[in-house]
């Protein structure tokens, strides 16, 4: 499997990030060196062996249901861009 | 498609039920509704850089409950995926859910469609249920061209629950959404309330021409949080799709809304730009694992479903599936019927049902009332039932009482029924002699109606019972009454 320009412009459009005509070759070229080690990870036969989510095989901690957090608000939109009545403000957003 | 073919719809659900926790599904904070916007969302919700999830084990208990009530398999070991896509209330560009290993596998619900002589019963199987976390809310309104922000809801713990395409009418989801809402509650995973967002559907809705295989192309309705709009949406939108494809246009695949000021879908986003989430196991968190022992505590700890609940009061205290079913029908008014027949005895269990769903259900339907919130406890109702049983009242005497303690006479007392019986007299009146005495009056006032009687009119006796049964307020034993005239005319 490779990917061509186009894939790449759909994946960095997705991703949000602007690539120029020049950035989004040189970024085929590493993808598809990447989907190629990815191609001799495939190779290895795992017949048998059970899927693991994670690189380490231990499980999720959990955590008491407990209210341990406290209204931070102030300090959090004292470094917000813009905030009114409480609110954060973002461009307008309508769907 | 010829105007005359028969179409079958084809219809499978999505709900997000909010779970009944204190805090977050992956931070401590609170998901109490109605704060202030933005006081209960801290660093992990607004997703500063460094902040890490750690996952909420009563959240995790609620999934146990739910996959235990409907049958299902609880996943031995789940895993947390990430689904990205960029939205200024989701603030980390992306929404941890599960995808490919979700904690709840298969079940299903038992639901009953329509009501009396043509109710139907029939079987929805589900696919999945998994856990994952709300967004914030965006509001469009008031801020000159801009949108505000709240993330006091991003992080509130879900479990999405989520059917196979089986319903084949608006009905049979609706019955579903009602059974689904009714079980949350009653397992106590989720408050239901559907006005705060509480517990919210959406509809994947497709036709068919009858009797074809492959499903049509489905349309999905968002956010449907009301029975009745899902109701109207569904049937809106089968209309128009069928409509469509008799004009002999295809149906594209697409995510409509539903207007309930107009009563119609509208066109959301199309195929083109549906979200391409690229899911992948969220590295920040481990799989999740339940062990069984982990399930059987959950389980022992969990309350009588209600189907297991009608069985018994049909085998235990001789109720019709109906009246079983109407008692089940929520918590609430199961709780209410069997604290009721703890206090009055298995014995007037049936009295007790019939009551609750005669007198008390159509009193609460009247002043929009709860079950929970009924001005009559359950052992003031029993102490009621108690007096009828014993024959210190008539049944329509017991009507008066009931509606004295309706209004609060007799307080909060558990003897309410005995103090107002007491206050205003209305025992019944037992003293064979003085009934007599009264029986007396009424033959010498009423010689007509003897006569008439005599002459064969059995609508004269009647008429007797009656003038006798005032004379007593209605306090006489009916029965009593009815044996000494008829002893005293010698019939």
């Amino acid at each position: 499997m490779s990917l061509n320009l186009e894939d790449v412009a759909r994946i960095a459009r997705l991703a949000r990030i602007e690539l120029s005509a020049a950035e989004r070759e040189t970024t085929r070229d590493q993808l598809n060196d990447i989907l190629g080690f990815i191609e001799q990870l495939q190779a290895v036969d795992t017949t048998g062996i059970e899927p693991m989510a994670h690189a380490v095989d231990v499980v999720q901690r959990l955590r008491p249901d407990v209210v341990t957090e406290t209204n931070r608000r102030a300090d959090f939109q004292a470094v917000a861009p813009e905030t009114e009545a409480g609110l954060y403000l973002v461009p307008r957003v309508v769907e | 498609m010829s105007r005359t073919t028969q179409w079958e719809v084809v219809i499978g659900l999505e709900t997000h039920a909010q779970l009944q926790t204190k805090s977050k599904i992956f931070s401590g904070s609170s998901i109490a509704f109605g704060a202030a916007p933005n006081v209960q969302a801290s660093a992990v919700d607004i997703a500063l850089p460094g902040v890490l999830p750690v996952l909420n084990r009563e959240a995790v208990v609620c999934a146990i409950k739910f996959g235990l009530a409907v049958g299902a398999t609880i996943a031995p070991r789940s895993v947390f995926a990430r689904k990205n896509y960029f939205y200024p209330d989701l603030p980390k560009g992306y929404q941890i859910s599960q995808f490919e290993i979700p904690v709840v596998l298969g079940g299903g619900l038992a639901i009953t469609v329509g009501a009396g002589d043509t109710a139907t019963e029939k079987f929805v199987h589900l696919t999945r249920a998994h856990l994952e976390e709300d967004a914030g809310k965006s509001l469009h309104e008031d801020f000159h061209g801009r949108t505000g922000i709240d993330l006091n809801r991003a992080g509130t713990p879900l479990l999405e629950i989520v059917t196979e395409p089986d319903m084949r009418s608006s009905a049979e989801a609706v019955a579903y959404a009602k059974a689904l809402h009714a079980l949350v509650q009653w397992i106590g995973i989720c408050d239901g309330n559907m006005q705060e967002g509480s517990f919210r559907c959406d509809a994947n809705v497709s036709v068919r021409p009858m009797g074809q295989k492959e499903f049509g192309t489905r349309r999905e309705i968002k956010n449907l949080n009301s029975f009745r709009f899902m109701q109207q949406a569904i049937d809106f939108e089968v209309h128009w799709q069928i409509n469509e494809i008799e004009e002999g246009r295809a149906i594209q695949q697409a995510t409509v809304l539903f207007d309930p000021d107009t009563g119609e879908t509208r066109s959301m986003r199309s195929k083109e730009d549906a979200h391409d989430y690229r899911y992948f196991p969220d590295p920040d968190l481990l799989p999740l694992e339940i062990r069984p022992e982990w399930i059987a505590e959950v389980k022992s700890g969990m309350p009588e479903l209600p189907q297991a609940m009608q069985a018994r009061f049909q085998a235990d205290y001789g109720l019709s599936a109906y009246d079983a079913a109407s008692l089940v029908a929520s918590r609430p008014m199961a709780d209410f019927f069997v604290a009721a027949v703890a206090e009055a005895g298995a014995a007037n269990a049936k009295t007790i049902a019939n009551w609750i769903m005669g007198e008390l259900a159509a009193r609460l339907n009247k002043t929009d009332l709860p079950v929970e919130a009924s001005p009559i406890t359950a052992v003031q109702l029993a102490g009621l039932i108690r007096r009828i049983a014993d024959n210190t009242i008539s049944n329509n005497i017991a009507k008066k009482v009931f509606e004295a303690m309706w209004n609060g006479e007799g307080g909060s007392n558990n003897n309410a029924a005995d103090q107002i019986i007491e206050k205003q007299g209305l025992k019944q009146i037992t003293d064979t002699a003085a009934i007599e005495a009264l029986v007396d009056e009424v033959l010498a006032a009423n010689q007509k109606s003897i006569e008439e009687y005599r002459a064969g009119k059995e609508k004269a006796f009647n008429a007797l019972v009656g003038q006798a049964m005032k004379a007593t307020k209605g306090k006489a034993n009916p029965q009593q009454v009815t044996d000494l005239l008829k002893k005293k005319l010698g019939a």
